[in-house]
């Protein structure tokens, strides 16, 4: 029998502010355990929150971002469970009246639907020893977006582009780093299985502990597999929270449904209800700069991008605004030269050196990028001959201009050097030119390739084949 | 001289003149304590003694005015253990914001506390590890809870003026017990930031004291918003001992029919009747009025308050402050074990018995029948008194039922210990203010209380009424003999 998917996401994104959630303690990262820290984010009694309004309003942004409706009416909630790492023992979140609900998000020609988006605090961090345990609480109150999708999501794949499509929107907003190796962007998943064209939703289980989104992918994938062949088998999936192991590629139940933790929400009695207003939410709609669709979208309109290419370009908001001022650099209206340099040499670049392609450094800047771009184009210089001088460039940190002048790089396109050469390759290969003259084309990119040859590599090959032709056809 | 008989009011010209030094207050009011405490009860911890207190008066409005606080008030300076097993040892790294604003008013914090019924839950201050506090007025009784420390000293003069705490009756029923003052305020008027959460939505700090004008004076000081705290409101604080003019002519006061019914002590009826005579008498007009919904204040309070304790108590579980079952420290492996062992034996019977109540209400499948039906409630007994502030200036009625109960002889019984709130317990629920003040002794010489109550930040209307009355009586000069 065929199957479907259905897979929900619940994405934890840290938001990016100076102080924390309720309290007036530095979110920065990577300090030393318990250096950003008060009464308040270490739950000490008589301790109270106060909600940083600037969490609140990133919260909106995604809100409107992510197509939701934000609530007028808004209020925080406790959600309770034991563990050292929670120091008041709750969690102050949103229960159900969370900041924006019902909105979506298109990947690809599918729309997700947003079930909703709600604020809640970090918790701190646990830190083992042989025989202790230690608890940093430098974490423990950083504002967090939990976003959660409809399951509407059908395969692994789709999950992978639905996370890269939040996450970019995320960054253009900036209002998270999502850097998932920092912990500031987390996701859980809830799978299932239903044979195809059935509308009911099959029994889930939620998958936690994935550090990449590769390892939601796979993650996702092992168990629609364990999933299916447990059906096909005849048996039942049991309702269960699973942990991805990456090591062995697979998942482990870590408890069932009987097992699962009653939270006793309740309405937080330490921070009153928040209204929202139409004209707060219209201010911080004002704030929202182009997102990722509409810069896609003004790209092909305004530099004549391929859509594909465009799509490639604006998936990071600093690459993006990088790639547009080159493109405004280049004073050709064709923009396709640099295009093809941001997505062919410049990204194999980043990604040789760890980093994106806003993150170069070019020797130079721009401008020496634009003149060996323009020195291509000219037929100054070989496409193979600026792609080697741009990674030395990048390893010497001397100017792409510096290096050719050095090298003497520069082709040879003058008819009257190039013909001397095509004279000689003509009179030492008889055999080739009888060859072409007989109808085999291909020995001309052989006489080419001699005079290629005698020059060094610095002949304009274009050129040295026009001369050939003309030499050869004429006599 | 013996400055510790003197009120605040009475200390502050003294000291001001320097004909009283704040150590010679200080020294006087050790005395007292050293002399009369091993029966009253009221400090905790006085090993620590006053010494560790600074004796030197700051510049400001109470400038050398020792304050007595209870055990629930966060001092950076002093331990601050609410009375109980869990938080031994616990010295917050920080002052309450009330602490804070008396400083600066140049008070003196005591360094040692006063008791309290363990987090605030009783009715007696029998529920303290450190053992009950005595009534003044008679050893052999309670002096109410859970601010009967607070009291018990006021009246007994062992302290000048005293902060206590109120969720549910806290400070207006010791006060009353003890024949002392004692002010709730309106929820929001005074910063919670620092006082250890028994129920949020309930809690208020405010004044115990031996006269009515303390009673402004401290207002004074601790009222005002404060952004620590987002429940605290942005109402402009008034000079509340201008309110104190004598004169109530005209006031218009609703006598609620609900609070006068059956199994209250028939003295106490008496009492509180003759006090509203006297009201009548300094030119106030009295009419029976209905608060409908006053029979459910009792389990609605008991299912809110305990359901914010059980979350509010959670936090203490052993891992960064208090006490630490020592077993486990041996031990040292299973999480959960190192919790049960910590709270089960370190949390007393009252504590445990209500996070169990405030859990199950909390519970899923349980949270709509128990706790929203509850709010919803209490929306009802706000609605009862919004309608009757808006035809009277205030509502009297008696502070407790019953005047101060033998130690031991509602202990076994928890319902009918939370049965004498019930004349307190609306009030919180509905957020507004009121004061007790002394309006009388029974034949045994058991002090009664007078409750008056106003609409949401109208403290001054209780001020001004409980003084007027207070001056046209005698009852606040009267001292148990110790």
């Amino acid at each position: 029998m065929a199957y479907e998917t259905v897979i929900g996401l619940e994405v934890h994104v840290h938001l990016k502010t100076k102080t924390k959630a309720f309290c007036g303690c530095s979110t920065e990262f990577g300090n030393p355990p318990n250096t950003q820290v008060c009464p308040v984010c270490l739950g000490f009694p008589g301790s109270l929150p106060v909600l940083n309004t600037a969490a609140l309003d990133h919260a909106i942004k995604v809100g409107i971002a992510l197509n939701c409706t934000v609530q007028e009416y808004t209020k925080f909630d406790r959600k309770h469970y034991y563990y050292p790492d929670l120091p008041k023992n709750y969690q102050i979140s949103q229960y159900d009246l969370p900041v924006s609900k019902d909105g979506f998000l298109d990947v690809g020609t599918r729309r997700i639907r947003i079930k909703r988006a709600h604020l809640e605090e970090d918790a701190g961090k646990l830190m083992h020893a042989s025989q202790i345990s230690l608890v940093d609480f430098n974490r423990s109150g950083v504002p967090l977006l939990e976003i959660v999708s409809e399951p509407d999501i059908r395969s692994p794949q789709e999950a992978y582009e639905y996370l890269a499509a939040l996450k970019s929107i995320l960054e253009y907003l900036e209002v998270s780093d999502c850097d998932m190796e920092k912990g500031s962007l987390r996701c859980d998943a809830n799978v299932s299985i239903r044979p195809q064209g059935s509308r009911e939703l099959g029994t889930k289980t939620e998958l936690k502990n994935m550090n990449s989104f590769k390892a939601v992918k796979d993650a996702l994938a092992f168990e629609i597999t364990r999933q299916t062949e447990l059906v096909e088998q005849g048996g039942q999936v049991v309702q269960d929270t699973r942990l991805w192991d990456p090591r062995e590629s697979k998942t482990v139940s870590m408890r069932t449904k009987e097992e699962a933790k009653d939270y006793r929400y309740f309405p937080e009695p330490d921070l009153p209800p928040f209204i929202i207003s139409k004209e707060k939410v219209e201010a911080v709609c004002k704030t929202i700069s182009e997102l990722p669709k509409e810069k896609l979208q003004r790209f092909v309109r305004e530099y004549g991008l391929l859509e594909s290419d465009a799509r490639i370009l604006v998936a990071n908001k600093k690459d993006a605004d990088y790639a547009e001022g080159l493109m405004r650099a280049w004073p050709d209206k064709n923009k396709k030269p640099v295009v093809n340099w941001l997505i062919g040499p410049l990204a194999a670049a980043a990604s040789d050196h760890n980093t994106s392609i806003s993150g170069l450094n070019i020797p130079g800047g721009n401008s020496e990028l634009i003149k060996l771009v323009a020195f291509v184009e000219e037929g100054k210089v070989s496409n193979l001959t600026a792609k080697e001088v741009f990674s030395d460039s990048l390893a010497s940190g001397t100017p792409a201009s510096g290096i050719i002048q050095q090298k003497n790089l520069f082709q040879v396109s003058d008819t009257g050097t190039l013909d001397t050469y095509v004279q000689e390759a003509i009179r030492d290969n008889a055999p080739s030119v009888l060859a072409y003259r007989s109808g085999k084309a291909n020995a001309l990119m052989f006489l080419v390739g001699q005079v290629m040859k005698k020059t060094g590599g610095k002949a304009n090959p274009k050129v040295v084949q026009e001369i050939l032709k003309r030499r050869l056809d004429n006599a | 001289m013996e400055f510790h008989t003197l009120t605040a009011h009475e200390l502050l010209p003294l000291i001001k003149d320097g004909k009283a030094e704040p150590l010679q207050v200080l020294r006087s009011l050790e005395k007292r304590i050293r002399g009369v405490d091993p029966r009253v009860k009221a400090y905790v911890r006085f090993h620590e003694s006053l010494e560790h207190t600074e004796a030197k008066a700051g510049e400001g409005v109470l400038a050398g005015i020792p304050v007595t606080v209870k055990d629930i008030i966060c001092t950076r300076d002093f331990n601050t253990e609410c009375c109980s097993r869990i938080l031994e040892g616990f010295r917050p790294p920080y002052d309450a914001t009330v602490i804070r604003k008396l400083k600066e008013a140049g008070a003196i914090i005591l360094g040692t506390k006063v008791n309290m019924d363990e987090f605030a839950f009783g009715s007696s201050t029998e529920n303290s590890r450190f053992g009950p506090t005595h009534n003044p007025w008679d050893l052999a009784r309670v002096p109410g809870g859970s601010s009967g420390g607070s009291s018990a000293a006021v009246a007994a003069d062992e302290a000048i003026i005293s902060l206590g705490t109120d969720t549910g009756g806290s400070i207006r029923q010791p006060a009353s017990f003890c024949g002392v003052v004692g002010l709730k305020p309106t929820y929001g008027r005074v910063s919670r930031y620092g006082l250890i959460a028994f129920a949020s939505s309930l809690d208020q700090i405010g004044p115990i004291t031996k006269d009515v004008r303390d009673c402004a004076l401290l207002m004074n000081t601790i009222s005002g918003y404060d952004p620590h705290d987002s429940t605290s409101v942005d109402e402009p604080v008034p000079d509340y001992t201008a309110a104190l003019t004598g004169d109530i002519k005209g006031l218009k006061i609703g006598i609620p029919d609900e609070y006068f019914v059956e199994g209250m002590d028939p003295e106490v009826k008496a009492i509180v009747g003759e006090a509203i005579q006297q009201l009548k008498k300094l030119g106030a007009t009295h009419t029976p009025v209905s608060l409908p919904h006053t029979e459910y204040a009792v389990p609605v309070y008991y299912i809110i308050a305990t359901a914010e304790a059980s979350s509010n108590l959670a936090r203490f579980d052993g891992v960064q402050y208090g006490w630490r079952a020592e077993a486990v420290k041996a031990r040292g492996q299973n999480l959960i074990e190192m919790y049960s062992q910590t709270r089960g034996q370190a949390f007393g019977d009252e504590v445990k018995r209500r996070i169990i109540l405030g859990t199950f209400a909390l519970s899923h499948g349980y949270y709509d029948a128990y706790y929203l039906r509850a709010l919803k409630v209490r929306t009802l007994i706000k609605n009862d008194f919004d309608a009757v502030f808006k035809q009277f200036d205030c509502i009297v009625t008696p502070t407790s039922p019953t005047p101060a109960f033998r130690i031991g002889e509602k202990a076994a019984d928890p319902l009918q210990m939370y049965l004498s709130d019930i004349y307190t317990i609306s009030v919180n629920l509905a957020g507004i203010p009121a004061i007790s003040v002394p309006c009388g002794f029974t034949r045994n010489g058991l002090p009664v209380g007078l409750q008056i109550l106003a609409k949401p930040f109208a403290e001054e209307t209780l001020l001004r009424v409980a003084h007027a009355y207070e001056q046209s009586t005698a009852w606040h000069t009267m001292k148990p003999k110790l």
